[in-house]
């Protein structure tokens, strides 16, 4: 019953006003109505206050052959949840949501861990995460697509049984040491490819690949199609059912990334606690992006800088020096301001009480 | 029988079965005992659950059930240490869950938001604020919380329906007038089932979503007091992932997330079907805890698919 109206898409910004020839106002009018707009905002005021109160923030410095300071370091952390973050993107553009990224996370790394233990090959292992975690996708996929389920619920059901499924994955071979070392993998996840990381790389990759897919091919067109009104692109030719399949698949495999990169970076797998809330951050990350869960647009950059926001917050409460136990409040009371500050409604409202406050 | 009674009746239908397989599997399990310890272990879920109801029946969600317990408790503990009586402090937090949900309900309605997006906020909030109050449990010493968790009624056969149980079974009793016999109540129904035909009709809308977010907030802090009676503490952990226990609970019931169609007496027995499952998992004693996790989801499963042959594609859901 609640529809957030859409912001405005890329393609068509808000030039179209009369006004916005050349004249610097319509420029003007034109910027603050682009959709990365607010998102940047928020980041910016993020920095700047970080900038404030921490000087030598944004200082970057080699230490043993690769970068070091906050800024890379915000990059670094906010890799795998920037990860499970565009799956969501592409699956809310469809309209849908998937709550069980988190569990999907437990699973791979439990699926990682028992194969350690099994002596497998550490490429095939990589393999077999990545694969566990399409069929988790495949799973969601046909729940919503072929039995026409309610994403919100049908992804509940691998939410609330997928990091038991880790647990019984660790009991296979009892379970009692689920750590590991791997060379591959913690290349993956914590090494560096000359200067930089390694996994901030991987991330770069699916990234454009992923853009590649949404913007550059039909595919993508059909994603947002079935989002935006599905029977429309159901009647235009569009195969619903494969695209929608392929939303979760996309959802699912970008969960197995982060899943590795998170099991590889804790040595460990521990379904219990494993990114835990992942799935909250991921979808916040979107709506701060200017995604809205009435589907029909995916906004990949938007939700990269949605990601980068959440986790600058975390990284300049933990530098700030201000207690971790704020994280959480902070965290809320930034995604509050950024969401009323994205309702159209809001903005009418303090537009109106500045106008007449000036008259 | 009607149609809409269906799920509710599969709901009963599939808690007597359980119930019936665990007394031929277990002695003594088929007893007033376990019935009356499903009922009190599981009320605060059960409680807060039966507010969800009235939301996920106005088609919205809320996902701050879980925090909403932990921030009553650990607020009720401090109070406590602070020589409040518990009897002052739990009207208190029940009106601060009351407003809380109204305030959440006048930013769905003003701004647009989604409810799922602004509720999760509000986990967030609360979350937040029990951690920034306090890391640690905290002891509720008063000694009327003992006298609390003595009181109860005696069941015939030994069995012992406790004051938790007691609360829930009123709880639940109001909430069903609130849902069946009041205007309020068909405004909810006509909201989830039809939204833009129930605004045409006349229904309030903005009044009656504020309504339903007070109300979801006064049963999740009304939850959160049971919870703190019964474990006598507040821990700021509380509560965790209790919100999707109530929504699971709420689903079991027969209630459709897509809104319209439900009955608040159905998520009592969805959440003691959830209790019932983690106690034939306990009496089996060689099962591991994780099966709880997994019988949920399997259980979740089943129900949701019978739902969408059942009842989903037939005459009140034509939509979809």
């Amino acid at each position: 019953m609640n529809t957030q109206t859409p912001s405005p898409k890329p393609e068509q910004p808000a030039t179209r006003l009369p006004s916005s020839g050349g004249a610097p106002a319509g420029r003007w009018l034109a910027l603050i109505r682009h959709r990365l707009v607010w998102p940047l905002m928020a980041l910016a005021l993020v920095l700047i206050v970080d900038a404030l109160i921490s000087p030598g923030f944004f200082n970057v410095r080699i230490v043993q052959g690769r970068l070091f300071g906050n800024v890379i370091d915000i990059f670094y952390r906010a890799m795998p949840t920037a990860m499970v973050a565009l799956g969501m993107a592409v699956v809310i553009g469809t309209k849908g949501i998937d709550l069980s990224v988190g569990s999907i996370i437990a699973i791979c790394g439990a699926i990682i861990a028992w194969r350690m233990h099994q002596g497998d090959s550490h490429f095939v292992i990589l393999l077999m995460a990545l694969a566990a975690g399409l069929a988790c996708g495949l799973w969601n996929g046909f729940l919503v697509s072929v039995l026409e389920i309610q994403p919100i619920i049908a992804t509940l059901i691998l939410m609330v049984s997928g990091r038991g499924i880790g647990l019984m994955v660790n009991l296979l071979y009892g379970g009692t040491n689920p750590s590991f070392t791997s060379p591959l993998l913690q290349g993956l996840s914590v090494g560096s490819l000359g200067l930089i990381p390694t996994r901030l790389i991987v991330g770069a990759v699916i990234f454009f690949l992923l853009w590649l897919l949404v913007r550059r091919t039909a595919f993508g067109l059909f994603l947002e199609s079935v989002g935006g009104n599905a029977k429309s692109a159901r009647l235009a030719g569009v195969n619903a059912r494969f695209v929608l399949l392929s939303a979760y698949l996309i959802s699912g495999f970008l969960a197995a990334t982060a899943g590795v990169i998170l099991t590889a970076d804790t040595h460990t797998s521990d379904p219990v606690s494993v990114a835990s809330n992942i799935e909250l951050d991921a979808i916040l990350a979107v709506v701060i992006g200017g995604g809205s869960l009435a589907g029909g647009r995916i906004f990949l950059d938007g939700t990269i800088i949605g990601v980068l926001v959440i986790q600058a917050l975390t990284t300049s409460i933990l530098t700030s020096g201000l207690p971790p136990e704020y994280n959480l409040v902070v965290k809320a009371v930034v995604v509050l301001i950024v969401l009323l500050l994205q309702s159209s409604n809001m903005r009418a409202a303090v537009v109106s009480v500045l106008v007449r406050r000036k008259a | 029988m009607s149609e809409k009674y269906l799920p509710l009746t599969v709901t009963i239908g599939v808690f007597c079965i359980l119930f019936v397989a665990g007394g031929l599997l277990y002695p003594n399990f088929f007893s007033t005992l376990v019935i009356g310890n499903i009922l009190g272990d599981n009320a605060f879920v059960i409680i807060a659950a039966i507010g969800t109801t009235f939301v996920i029946i106005s088609g919205g969600i809320d996902l701050s059930v879980g925090s909403m317990i932990g921030f009553v408790g650990v607020v009720m503990a401090n109070l406590d240490a602070a020589g409040w009586h518990p009897l002052v402090s739990a009207p208190m937090m029940i009106l601060f869950g009351a407003g809380f949900g109204a305030l959440v309900g006048v930013i769905i309605d003003f701004c647009e938001i989604q409810p799922f997006i602004i509720t999760l906020a509000a986990l967030f909030l609360l979350r937040g604020a029990c951690f920034m109050i306090n890391l640690d449990a905290v002891p509720i010493r008063h000694p009327f919380v003992l006298e609390f968790s003595d009181m109860g009624i005696s069941l015939p056969g030994g069995g012992w329906l406790s004051s938790s149980a007691i609360v829930m079974l009123v709880a639940l009793a109001v909430a069903i007038v609130i849902a069946h016999w009041t205007e309020f109540g068909s405004a909810v129904y006509a909201v989830g089932g039809d939204a833009p035909s129930a605004k045409l009709m006349g229904v309030p809308m903005r009044k009656t979503t504020i309504k339903i977010y007070a109300l979801g907030g006064t049963y999740s802090a009304l939850g959160g007091v049971v919870y703190a009676f019964y474990t006598s503490s507040g821990y700021p952990l509380a509560g965790t992932g209790n919100e999707l226990q109530a929504i699971a609970a709420v689903v079991l019931g027969g209630t459709l997330l897509t809104g319209g169609v439900g009955f608040v007496a159905g998520t009592l027995f969805g959440g003691m079907i959830l209790g019932l499952i983690a106690t034939l998992i306990n009496f089996n004693g060689s099962l591991n805890g994780a099966w709880i996790m997994i019988a949920g989801g399997l259980l979740l499963f089943i129900f949701i698919v019978m739902h969408r042959f059942l009842v989903g594609s037939f005459k009140f859901r034509t939509g979809s």
